[in-house]
């Protein structure tokens, strides 16, 4: 039978902690609605996106009512659109436009997949989608745009990242006027995993089944909550012990979401991906986790290593409790999301360079930091490019979402609002990396041995 | 075949007369049996579990919550069905 203390562990958990179903995304695959002409490409994508997905919101707001546990997002994410745009030709705006439309109309919160996976070469539609990504951002509200331009199999591909560093400036370029939204939405990958419920970066891989929904829970004040009532002397292992059993619990809850959502959408149940995502609000903040075990602010030294525990608890926690743990599963660290990273930011004590350090203990990378509005698109594309190295190397996902801040330099703050959140303009290095990044073609694939 | 359907009702708050009645009048205008009650009261700090059946229930979990809600406006109240508990406390 339930006692007492663990209903109340639980109530407590969900009003007080904020712990929540981050999100309900529906995974459907567009390979079947590909066609000659684009328009009618346009027109099968809709129907299909449509008729499978009209139930989800409401599907969400059922669950959010049976277990009374808040489920903040539901999403849609499709095949990466450069497959229907390479079949059909022609403006792929198009299909921007029409993921917008149809997003809307179903009430999804956002939808992902105008994306490109470039990570060896471009192949037909891969160059106009990138090339469009700017206007397809500026022009669409919900849809949320990727590309995977390295690997750790395919090394990293530098023509595309060169280029991403100019798209990266042109999406702030042209939503300069909207706090450079446009950048919030763009996400560019190593290693990109292919069942990722999470946004800006979720797209439906073509080796996923034809539709599936997959949940992304989360649950940092839980997590936060919990160690503060262990005392300040426990060692390391216990307080990894006490991550990994929290995370078990919030997993759990994931798990009867997401298979009941299958259920009654009548779907198949993806994924469960459990990475502790901040968010704006008070007492949602992984800063504040590692302040916990024991920093006085993150971004001191050790938080790398309080980090890499943290994510690696969460991980063995989440992987016991479901057998369909996937996506990206760890720790987010998305700057301007994160109350005690903005905290870190504006005090100094967080800087890109750490950033990156932590990037390769956790997922996924440098997310969400606000940098000057006149840093040059080839800084950015070698940020890009030190981002995907660290994750070619590690075997891991690793992305950059940076918003150059049109208009506004170092120590100035960017306000997107909502759980987008704000942030300080941070430091970038002024010295030119351009000879490097013009120079294109290809760096090789890692070994595999010797590694030291 | 019907399975048992359980919800989990939570009401905390400052002790007063007539808690569980009211509560308990709530669920049975909504059909809801009764299974179990936990209660203590701890410095005038009233903390109430109750289980009910809702397999025949003619009231949705929200509507139940609403109707205990209005039944003790000041108390904390939560309806959740069971299987959250269940999945998050048992293996």
């Amino acid at each position: 039978m339930l006692n007492m203390s663990d209903i109340m562990e639980t109530i407590t958990m969900i009003r007080e902690e904020n712990l929540d179903i981050r999100t309900i995304t529906m995974g459907i695959s567009l390979i079947d609605c590909a066609d000659a002409d684009i328009d009618r490409s346009c027109e099968k994508v809709y129907r299909k996106i449509y008729s499978h997905a009209k139930d989800l919101v409401r599907t969400g707001e059922v669950i959010e009512k049976k277990y009374g546990i808040p489920i903040v997002n539901k999403r849609i994410s499709v095949t990466p659109v450069s497959l229907l745009a390479g079949v059909s030709g022609g403006d792929p705006v198009k299909y921007a436009r029409t993921l917008d439309r149809v997003a809307h109309d179903v009430g999804v919160d956002f939808l992902g997949g105008y994306s490109a996976l470039v990570q060896k070469g471009f192949s037909a539609g891969d160059r106009e989608l990138i090339d469009s990504i700017p206007q397809a951002l500026a022009e669409t509200e919900l849809v949320c745009s990727s590309v995977n331009i390295g690997s750790t199999k395919a090394g990293i591909n530098m023509d595309a990242v060169s280029l991403m560093g100019e798209k990266v400036r042109e999406a702030a370029e042209l939503t300069k006027d909207r706090q450079c939204i446009g950048d919030a939405k763009l996400v560019i990958f190593c290693n990109a995993v292919e069942d990722n419920p999470f946004m800006a970066g979720a797209f439906h891989g073509i080796t996923e089944a034809d539709t599936v929904v997959s949940v992304g829970v989360s649950g940092p004040g839980v997590v936060r909550s919990v160690l503060s009532k262990m005392p300040k002397d426990a060692p390391l292992n216990e307080v990894a012990e006490t991550i990994k059993r929290t995370a078990f619990k919030i997993t759990r809850v994931g798990q009867l979401v997401g298979t009941e959502a299958a259920e009654m959408l009548g779907v198949r149940f993806g994924i469960i991906d459990l990475s502790l995502a901040p968010t704006p609000a008070v007492g949602d903040s992984v800063a504040h986790i590692l302040e916990e075990i024991g920093l006085e602010q993150c971004g001191a030294h050790g938080t790398t290593a309080a980090l890499a525990m943290l994510n690696d608890a969460v991980k063995k926690g989440g992987l016991m409790a479901s057998s369909s743990v996937g996506g990206l599963s760890g720790a987010f660290i998305p700057v301007t999301e994160d109350a005690g990273m903005i905290a870190a930011a504006r005090a100094g004590t967080l800087s890109i360079e750490k950033l990156e350090a932590m990037t390769a203990v956790c997922s996924v990378g440098l997310d969400m930091i606000v940098i000057p509005g006149d840093t040059p698109a080839d800084v950015i594309s070698a940020i890009i490019a030190d981002e995907a190295a660290i994750g070619m190397v590690n075997s891991k996902t690793t992305a950059v979402r940076v918003i150059p801040a049109i208009g506004l330099a170092e120590g100035e703050e960017l306000d997107f609002g909502g759980l987008l959140g704000s942030g300080p303009v941070m430091k970038v290095r002024s010295q030119s990396p351009s000879v490097m990044i013009r120079r294109g073609g290809r760096i090789p694939a890692p070994m595999q041995s010797l590694k030291n | 075949m019907n399975e048992t359907q359980k919800a989990v009702v939570t009401v905390i708050g400052r002790d007063m007369v007539g808690i569980l009645a009211r509560v308990s009048t709530a669920a049975a205008e909504g059909n809801a049996n009764v299974m179990e009650v936990t209660q203590s009261v701890l410095d005038g700090y009233f903390c109430m579990i109750m289980i009910i059946d809702i397999t025949e229930a003619t009231r949705s979990i929200e509507e139940l919550q609403d109707s205990i809600r209005t039944a003790v406006p000041d108390m904390q109240v939560h309806v959740m069905h069971e299987n959250i508990f269940n999945s998050m406390h048992r293996i």
